[in-house]
């Protein structure tokens, strides 16, 4: 993976940057030791390392405005940072930029019942936000797998998602406001208890880029009363064109469950290995479908899912009667991914959606594609929305077989978009991804997007070397063709 | 000489595009036409009508997606869904009431283009959480696409939200793909008889609160709520307070004995069924109970739910308002006397402490000129917007000054 060429000028500077960032940030705010830097190297995509510059962990929002400020000034880079748990190496240092961590920023300012919502700093975790609500029957709803360490803010900066946000929303649904710092130093605050703000929508915007356009230093979310009841069917079938039938059809009888996961054979008894709670081994595709609301309705979908299940041809179904039972269902989902570690030396996780409809088609490219790199594949999905996590099995001490495998998750994520899909559900691009957008976009679509970076960032500071696969200058970009007087008037119908 | 373009594919609006930047015309960005009177009057010699793009490209109900041309009939969409059970969830606003206008006249494109979002906003999200991909010709005569067909999508900047409720400042949009959700089976409606707006506010806000998923939380004052066509609430001979309940039969019936339960404290408890639940929440949605007199002009101010019977009190001080409230408290519709101002400073002070914000929904064309329709951003901001404007249309030549003057 390339990453912009170092600025030795700025590393030269390196002394004297510390010095300046220890003036905004005194105390222990500043990190230029390397073994304290060292955990700092990788976030969640941890095949990637790369030492930062300096880390800076402020406190205040006018500390990250003075940093970005001077940063700017100087011409330094910054990589933002929340929890550091991206699978897509969005906080992967910079040899040359300074790591700006939100770590600090932990606490919960308004617990608002009245108006159902929460006003936190960034680096508060995802569960902290429902542990401050849940003595009144109140959460969060969307619930990335990481939900206990990785950061609001990080959501925010990737648009998390989660098991439950085929009913609930992504992270994006669920932010009634931010305030957030430009590289400019700027301060700015859009949205808040209220609903949608006018003017362009840039909490949206902001949602999901990644910390290319600004640090998010304080987060407004809306939170949900707790459903009364979720009761959960386990059900294995035969075939993984079954399965896909019955997810479409409990969408298309008018369902929305409140999750909706599909684990393929390889999957299922990887989970049934590490937590044995009664997977059928046999079957090639498992669903869990998880009902929530009040009970009566709960009980009266669970009976329609049963028909629709059976319909198809269910080999196994059960369905939980208490809540001991909904967790042992959800148990080896939720630990698949150790589990699946627990038989290989490394896998990689991969993040494409496709049109739910696709979920037989992009089994059997995966599958063939496992023949063809001649590597083992599990397969873990959220099937509800049709966002995939297919697990690549590989062992990295192996000569090539890193590479190997990355080449198996491109061509994975090509036959995602191939099938009217997308390379990211909600991993993030990150540098993961990068060099993949122009499986999707066009370069028109690329500048486009690399435009709107350049309103808010116009010497390309923030987070650079993430998402895009090539860098242009902003005025590069900003340039026109236009054909002064020699355009004819256009031959369209007119009147 | 002024030229109405009517371009019937994606290359066609791509040379009226080009052209406009090379003559430096600026185009008026139309579907149908039916919202001209929303936001502000400019400026432009020369129409884009995008009414030859129209037409459904594919609906898959199972998949819960459809995907348009941007003048396809907003109420030919609904049609459609409401075969297959299905509706659009943000269950968007006909405007065609307010502005005296025949109704279902709206395109799904403009739809989008404004944001404008009825009272399910609370439960089930806006305009700007259905879109998930689009296809446009941008303000540099550039056609680009973002997004996709798919919810679970990460994959670069979601312009959709930027181009929802971007009033075509920023691109013409050619096709538009967004999310679609099952239609409830059914819907009940609990009505509290003669709550004032304080007692009123605390039962949505404990409607709101509980598991009983209520989508739809909408108080008209005593006055407001004779002007409905449904009897029920016509002969209340008071205020009343309506919170929706939807979704399969059972569930939708428990629910409601539920919350009458809980909500017993706050006095005599009415329901309305089906048939008379979709007929009000319609006429909410459409803030139909404000149409007339023709000449009042109308605010649309979104606050925190809590905050909404204060805004309401300080305004109707030594005023004559109408007003009525949705979003649990959060919307207020407000109607003022015909004035040269549309009281806009005198309106956003009241607002401004809770911020939130204040639109300016129905004035002459004067007014709405000369009066910031959306509400003012602080300085920092409306330069980013600014540069997010020239970002897709350097040269202004899309809607310029619908929004904002000059931009």
């Amino acid at each position: 993976m390339l990453m912009p060429k170092p600025d030795s000028s700025i590393i030269a500077r390196r002394a004297e940057i510390i010095e300046r960032l220890r003036q905004i940030v005194p105390g222990e705010g500043v990190i230029a030791e390397q073994d304290e830097m060292r955990v700092y190297e990788s976030d969640g995509l941890s095949a990637y390392r790369q030492m930062p510059m300096i880390v800076v962990l402020p406190e205040k929002t006018e500390q990250v405005a003075e940093i970005l400020a001077y940063c700017h000034g100087e011409g330094i880079k910054v990589v933002p940072r929340g929890a550091g748990t991206s699978l897509s190496g969005g906080a992967l240092p910079l040899a040359d930029a300074v790591l700006l961590g939100l770590g600090k920023f932990n606490r919960v300012l308004d617990v608002d019942f009245k108006n159902r919502a929460v006003v936190t700093q960034p680096g508060v975790t995802n569960l902290g936000i429902t542990h401050a609500v849940q003595h009144d029957g109140f959460y969060y709803a969307p619930d990335p797998s990481s939900q206990i360490a990785c950061s609001i803010g990080g959501n925010i900066a990737e648009n998390s998602g989660g098991v439950h946000c085929l009913k609930y929303g992504l992270t994006t649904n669920n932010v009634l406001g931010i305030e957030f710092v430009t590289i400019e130093g700027e301060v700015m605050r859009i949205g808040g208890k209220h609903l949608d703000s006018e003017g362009y929508d840039l909490l949206g915007l902001m949602t999901g880029s990644e910390g290319l356009l600004g640090v998010v230093t304080e987060v407004t979310v809306r939170i949900l009363k707790k459903p009364s009841t979720a009761r959960a069917l386990l059900v294995g079938f035969a075939s993984s064109e079954e399965a896909g039938a019955c997810v479409a059809q409990v969408i298309g009888a008018g369902i929305i469950p409140g999750g909706m996961e599909m684990m393929d054979n390889p999957a299922i008894n990887a989970a049934e290995d590490f937590v044995g709670t009664g997977y059928p081994r046999d079957a090639a595709a498992l669903l869990i479908v998880e009902l929530d609301g009040p009970e009566v309705e709960v009980n009266h979908l669970i009976g329609r899912v049963r028909e629709v299940a059976e319909a198809n041809g269910a080999t196994s179904l059960r369905v939980s009667e208490n809540e001991a039972e909904r967790d042992a269902f959800w148990a080896g989902r939720k630990s698949a991914f150790p589990a699946v570690g627990r038989i290989t030396p490394d896998y990689m996780c991969m993040d494409g959606t496709i049109p739910r409809k696709m979920l037989p088609e992009i089994l059997r490219r995966i599958s063939a594609l496992s023949e063809k790199h001649e590597m083992r594949v599990a397969n873990v999905f959220h099937a509800g929305d049709g966002n995939l996590h297919p697990l690549i099995l590989f062992d990295a001490n192996q000569p090539g077989q890193l590479e190997t495998a990355e080449t198996f998750g491109g061509d994975i994520l090509k036959a995602c978009v191939e099938l009217g899909g997308v390379l990211t559900g909600e991993h993030g691009v990150g540098i993961e991804k990068r060099d993949l957008m122009g499986e999707m976009f066009t370069e028109v679509d690329l500048n486009q997007q690399q435009r709107v970076k350049c309103a808010f960032d116009p010497k390309n500071l923030l987070n650079p070397g993430k998402v895009f696969p090539q860098l242009h200058r902003c005025a590069e970009l900003g340039r026109m063709h236009i054909h002064k007087g020699q355009m004819p008037f256009p031959d369209i119908p007119r009147f | 000489m002024a030229s109405i373009f009517k371009p019937t594919d994606e290359a066609q609006v791509l040379d009226a595009v080009a052209w406009a930047i090379s003559a430096e015309a600026p185009l008026e960005v139309l579907g149908r036409a039916s919202k001209r009177g929303l936001g502000r009057p400019f400026q432009a010699d020369h129409t884009l009508d995008l009414s030859g793009l129209s037409g459904i490209n594919f609906y898959e109900p199972e998949e819960l997606v459809l995907s348009a041309k941007p003048a396809t009939p907003r109420a030919e969409i609904e049609v459609v869904l409401a075969e297959r059970g299905q509706m659009l969830a943000f269950e968007p606003i006909d405007t065609g009431p307010l502005f005296g206008l025949p109704a279902d006249q709206g395109s799904i494109g403009g739809t989008f283009a404004c944001n404008l979002s009825g009272p399910r906003r609370i439960k089930m999200g806006a305009a700007r959480d259905h879109l998930l991909g689009f296809n446009a010709v941008s303000g540099r005569g550039e056609a680009f696409k973002s997004g996709g067909r798919v919810v679970k999508n990460v994959t670069g900047y979601d312009l959709s939200k930027l181009m929802t409720g971007s009033f075509g400042t920023l691109a013409a949009v050619t096709e538009l793909t967004f999310k679609v959700l099952p239609a409830p089976e059914k819907t009940y409606t609990v009505l509290l008889l003669g709550l004032d707006d304080g007692a009123a506010t605390r039962a949505m806000a404990a409607a709101m609160n509980s598991v009983h998923e209520v989508a739809g939380a909408a108080h008209l004052p005593a006055g407001i709520s004779g002007r409905s066509s449904v009897p029920y609430v016509a002969n209340a001979g008071g205020a009343i307070t309506a919170l929706r309940l939807e979704g399969f039969g059972p569930s939708v019936e428990q629910r409601c004995r539920e919350l009458k339960d809980e909500l017993a404290g706050f006095g005599a408890i009415e329901e309305l069924h089906s048939r008379n639940s979709v007929k009000f929440w319609a006429e909410v949605r459409d803030a139909v109970y404000l149409a007339e007199p023709a000449d009042r002009l109308i605010w649309r101010l979104s606050v925190p739910p809590s905050a909404g019977q204060g805004v309401v009190a300080a305004l109707a001080m030594g005023r004559d308002v109408e007003v009525f409230y949705d979003w649990s408290g959060g919307l207020i519709w407000l109607s003022l006397p015909p004035s040269d101002d549309a009281e806009h400073i005198a309106v956003r002070a009241v607002v401004a402490p809770s911020g939130g914000h204040a639109t300016l929904v129905r004035a002459p064309a004067n007014i709405r000129a000369a009066v910031p329709v959306f509400q003012p951003q602080p300085a920092p901001l409306a330069a980013l917007s600014a540069r997010v404007k020239d970002s897709f249309d350097p040269r202004r030549v899309l809607n310029p000054g619908r929004m904002v003057a000059g931009i």
